[in-house]
């Protein structure tokens, strides 16, 4: 995955908002900290973003709410305007595209869900799907036999007569998916899309996205406050505090090598199996005596630890390769079950 | 004018009994009722007449130079291809064509030729075709309930005889509140997309719903002369203003999610108004219809007075014949006609969305209504050549219930002569004289002294400067004396307004049987056009301060009432909560947490109501106030632009002033409070 080109990406972007900020951020030699930033009289809701997101990834956006996550993904789709810096989607800035330009952008290559839905509540779920199809000027046959097939693909077939009020919110939010794929985006934002939803809800919900994700290969931006969420959907996780990005990861190295004390704080808690592999954990060097089995280093704990809990040897741990790179014990998958750090 | 208002927003005491401020303010107005009635001796004493009469080198003469420049625009004005005249002239024809349709329709029918040899070739539609429209609408609207209703008010213009001019009122509404509605939305639009649109438009919106509604009839009259036309363009014009302040404001509630998903999917600016903003906002704009529609039908009847003709005609006819029966009749019918739209406008603002379901296979199905309404129309419009009955309603069996009402109106002034003019005699000698000869006593650079500081404590400078200006602007003009007489009478009428509706609104607040009462009376009250409420009072009190008094204290009583309820109601209910566990009784909870929480939204609602009385005080000039009002009227009378202006201005002027010091105090009692410093204007 690590190979895959790089799909969109933000280099040094600011967002400031406030009287003159453009001029304030101009006048600096050095990058502003935040007490310069607040002196001045302005809010920095986005400071030096940096971020490449890879074709085909899940790339979530994790911070808690006045963290600027928010902004930052409005920056990338432009809808709110950086301070500062660049936007590079498919090697073009797209700060420089014009009015005209960035409504083609908009209209054929993105696709955005919104945390409330955003669905206009005077049309019906066909309608509302084959809105952006309809603002291209597509006919209304094409457009309306496109949108029956997201609608089919979102589950939500049966429904398409119905009017966003009449559904639930799960519903409501199947119908604003649907809506952002009608145009297949190349890039697809996802700005907390199930945080508005009951926790069961947001459960299947997430399945949902997994399934679909797993069919559509999108290359996603996805917004959340909610860690745990973030864990199960990611490939790679961004995490924000005051405006600024401070460790760019895959779940497993955020939980295995935090870069400072605010993000060991939210991985502290959440359940190590779920998020480490057989490698992270794993004793390194050949199994000093009998093995119960092979297990293979890229498996998550939680996948493996019934099968090695069970048997009273310990597993040799293989790579892709096939070569026995370590060993996995019962002890091992204790302590990553209940969290107990190595002693 | 109100300086015990301004007490209350004076700075919390701290060491003081009494704040420096509210002493102050106390020690003023001490000052100024001693000046006030030692004004004249004062004067003579110091040989200083200027105190008491405005000199007349202050004076200017702004009013001739405004008739001088209307005389200038009617005649000489000229834009290269056509002149001015000409474009007025183009502007009453494109008026006068739908406007000539749609009585058609209602009324005349289509006629060919003219005078004598006028051959009617299409009747009107007839009485039950009518019925049976408003009844329809009243169904897809709402429900069976709502036709009923509907048809009913509609069928009592026919049976007693008010046909032919309401269908006349009813001509001007259909015309103006489509051009009021579009003219409106699209200014809305404006003002939400350009900042700078917005900020030219709020202040002129301003002045427009300040200045009294017949000081735009004055130069309307002059520009377009007496007739339908006149009266359409100042019915639209005055319509106008509430629905661009929704539109804008219903625009801009639309969540940004939804405007932001409208960039994201490629909207093109059109695009976004049309198809994304204007739709998601439909509930809101559909307030500002039921408004548009109300004030149309307020100010088609005041503009009969400029020839719009229909109801408003009939009663300003038996008004000046003092025909009590003839006036209560048609004053009564425009009652049934305004609630009946207002019902009819308010089920399609609340008209639920629709519900899914399948689209029906064929035209009559998906179309029920239009169709059986076609039906009627035709059927009633064939019938009716055979069937006269059928056509229009039968004279004979037409009710009148003008000798009814003569006789009843009589029977009260008989029997109960003694006790009316009981009350009132009281009431003049007890409160309107006095307050009267008070205000007009007091000298005006003292008063001009007292609003200008009142706005320097309550807004510094900027406010101050608001308030020497405008009040400089009356007196300049010549106009002080009428403009107390105006201020005098607004006050006590407001102050009455406030002692009933204050503890009305209170009662609605606490009580849900009471508050449903009350609000059904309110907005019953609310409906009614303004000209309406002179009618009972004239007959009962005939001409006079008194009479305008509670014709205005009647009309301005509601927002009095439903500011004080919304404001007790929308108090934190854990406040509420802590005051009953810290063991206050019913009166304490009241008093000392209720009433000074709900303080802002009442003075808020004060404001209204003063807004209210100002631009009733102006109608009341009918019978026969000596305030600005009444200098209006008689510019009105005597088609004098320039002083029809100058006097309208004033009253407007007033009102501007009342409403920034009253929204300031409340802005600083809400800030006291830390509660949301939003405006719930």
């Amino acid at each position: 995955m690590q190979e895959k080109p790089v799909k969109l990406a933000c280099r040094d972007v600011w967002k400031l908002f406030g009287e003159g900020a453009e001029r304030f951020l101009a006048a600096q030699a050095t990058a502003p900290g935040l007490p310069e930033i607040q002196a001045a009289g302005l809010v920095g809701a986005v400071r030096a973003a940096n971020i490449e997101v890879r074709q085909g990834e899940i790339f979530v956006i994790m911070g808690l709410s006045g963290s600027g996550k928010s902004t930052l993904v409005r920056c990338l789709s432009r809808l709110i305007e950086p301070t500062a810096g660049e936007i590079l989607f498919e090697d073009t800035d797209l700060l420089r595209a014009s009015e005209r330009e960035m409504i083609q952008i908009r209209r054929h290559k993105m696709g955005m869900v919104f945390q409330h839905f955003a669905l206009l509540p005077h049309l019906t779920v066909l309608q509302n799907v084959a809105f952006p199809l309809e603002v291209q000027g597509v006919a209304r046959t094409t457009r309306e036999a496109r949108a029956l097939e997201i609608i089919e693909l979102v589950g939500l077939k049966g429904r398409e007569a119905y009017y966003p009020r009449e559904l639930s919110g799960g519903q409501q939010q199947r119908v604003g998916i649907a809506r952002s794929l009608a145009v297949e985006p190349e890039i697809w934002f996802l700005d907390e899309p199930f945080s508005a939803l009951d926790p069961l809800i947001r459960r299947e919900m997430q399945d949902e996205f997994l399934r679909l994700q797993s069919m559509l290969q999108k290359t996603i931006v996805f917004i959340t406050h909610d860690f745990d969420e973030a864990i199960r959907l990611a490939d790679r996780i961004a995490i924000m505090k005051d405006g600024a990005v401070i460790q760019v990861d895959t779940p497993e190295q955020l939980v295995l090598a935090p870069a400072d004390d605010y993000v060991a704080e939210f991985t502290r808690h959440i359940p190590r199996a779920k998020v480490l592999s057989v490698r992270a954990v794993m004793q390194p060097g050949p199994p000093g005596g009998e093995v119960a089995g092979q297990v293979a280093a890229g498996d998550r704990i939680e996948a493996v630890a019934d099968q090695v809990e069970a048997a009273g040897k310990p597993f040799a741990v293989v790579d892709e390769t096939g070569a026995v790179v370590g060993s996995l014990d019962r002890r091992a998958v204790i302590d990553t079950l209940i969290g107990r750090e190595k002693g | 004018m109100a300086e015990p208002a301004l007490d209350t927003t004076a700075p919390k005491p701290k060491a003081l009994p009494v704040s420096p401020a509210a002493l102050t303010w106390l020690l003023l107005g001490l000052a100024t009722f001693v000046l006030a009635h030692t004004s004249r001796d004062l004067s003579k004493a110091l040989d200083a007449r200027w105190l008491v009469k405005v000199p007349r080198e202050l004076r200017i003469s702004m009013k001739t130079d405004i008739s001088a420049f209307m005389s200038w625009l009617v005649e000489d004005a000229h834009f290269g291809l056509f002149s001015f005249t000409d474009l007025t002239r183009g502007i009453a024809w494109l008026l006068e064509q739908p406007y000539d349709l749609a009585k058609a329709v209602l009324v005349s029918g289509f006629v060919q030729g003219l005078g004598n040899e006028a051959v009617q070739w299409l009747p009107p539609l007839s009485w039950i075709a009518v019925v049976f429209v408003v009844a329809a609408i009243g169904h897809y609207a709402k429900s069976i309930g709502l036709a009923v209703f509907v048809g009913l008010c509609f069928l009592y213009l026919a049976v007693f005889g008010q046909w032919d001019s309401a269908m006349v009122t009813l001509a001007s509404i259909l015309i103006a509140v489509p051009l009021g509605v579009g003219g409106g939305l699209l200014l809305g639009i404006g003002g939400y997309r350009w900042r700078w649109f917005d900020r030219v438009l709020t202040p002129v919106l301003d002045l427009m719903q300040t200045v009294p509604i017949f000081a735009y009839l004055v130069p309307i009259l002059f520009l377009f002369g007496f007739g339908p036309v006149s009266a359409l363009v100042a019915t639209v014009i005055y319509a106008m203003p509430p629905m661009v302040r929704i539109t804008t404001l219903a625009l801009r509630g639309v969540p940004s999610e939804i405007r932001e998903f409208g960039t994201m999917v490629g909207c093109t600016g059109r695009q976004m108004t049309w198809r994304v903003l204007v739709p998601s906002a439909m509930p809101g704009l559909m307030v500002g219809v039921n408004q548009v529609i109300m004030l149309s039908l307020n100010m088609v009847i005041i503009a009969s007075m400029i020839g719009a003709g229909g109801l408003g005609y009939d009663v300003l006819t038996s008004l000046r014949r003092l025909d009590i029966g003839g006036g209560l009749e048609a004053g009564v019918a425009i009652v049934v006609l305004a609630i009946a739209l207002d019902r009819l406008s308010q089920a399609f603002v609340n008209r639920p969305p629709p519900e899914h379901g399948e689209t029906a296979p064929s035209f009559a199905k998906r179309h029920p209504y239009t169709l059986a309404t076609l039906a009627v129309i035709l059927a009633t419009g064939l019938l009716g050549l055979v069937l006269p009955v059928l056509q229009s309603y039968p004279a004979t069996a037409q009710i009148t219930t003008g000798a009814f009402w003569e006789n009843l109106v009589q029977t009260i002034n008989v029997n109960y002569f003694d006790q009316l003019e009981a009350v009132k005699t009281f009431m003049v000698l007890n409160l309107l004289v006095p307050v009267k000869r008070f205000l007009v006593g007091v000298p005006w650079p003292w008063f001009i002294l007292l609003v200008t500081l009142a706005g320097w404590q309550l807004g510094r400078w900027k406010l101050a400067l608001l308030c020497f200006l405008l009040s400089g602007f009356i007196l300049v003009n010549g106009l002080w004396t009428d403009a107390m007489e105006t201020i005098y009478l607004c006050g006590v009428s407001v102050l009455i307004a406030a002692v009933m509706g204050i503890p009305l609104g209170v009662v609605a607040a606490q009580n849900q049987k009471a508050g449903r009462f009350i609000g059904g009376f309110i907005d019953t009250l609310q409906t009614l056009p303004s000209f309406v409420y002179l009618i009972p009072v004239v007959m009962l009190f005939r001409v006079g301060d008194f009479s305008a008094m509670i014709a205005v204290v009647l009309y301005a009583l509601a927002p009095a009432v439903r500011y004080t309820a919304h404001g007790i109601r929308s108090i934190d209910p854990q406040l509420i909560e802590a005051g009953t566990v810290s063991g206050c009784t019913r009166w304490q909870l009241l008093w000392r947490i209720k009433l000074p929480l709900a303080l802002p939204e009442i003075m808020l609602g004060i404001n209204q109501t003063i807004m209210l009385a100002l631009s009733m005080l102006v109608i009341t000039a009918l019978v026969g106030t000596r305030d600005l009002g009444q200098e209006v009227y008689i510019a009105l009378t005597k088609a004098d632009t320039g002083r029809g202006i100058v006097a309208g201005v004033s009253v407007a002027f007033i009102a501007i002033i009342a409403d920034r010091l009253i929204a300031a105090g409340a802005r600083r009692a809400r800030a006291r409070l830390g509660l949301a410093a939003e405006g719930g204007r």
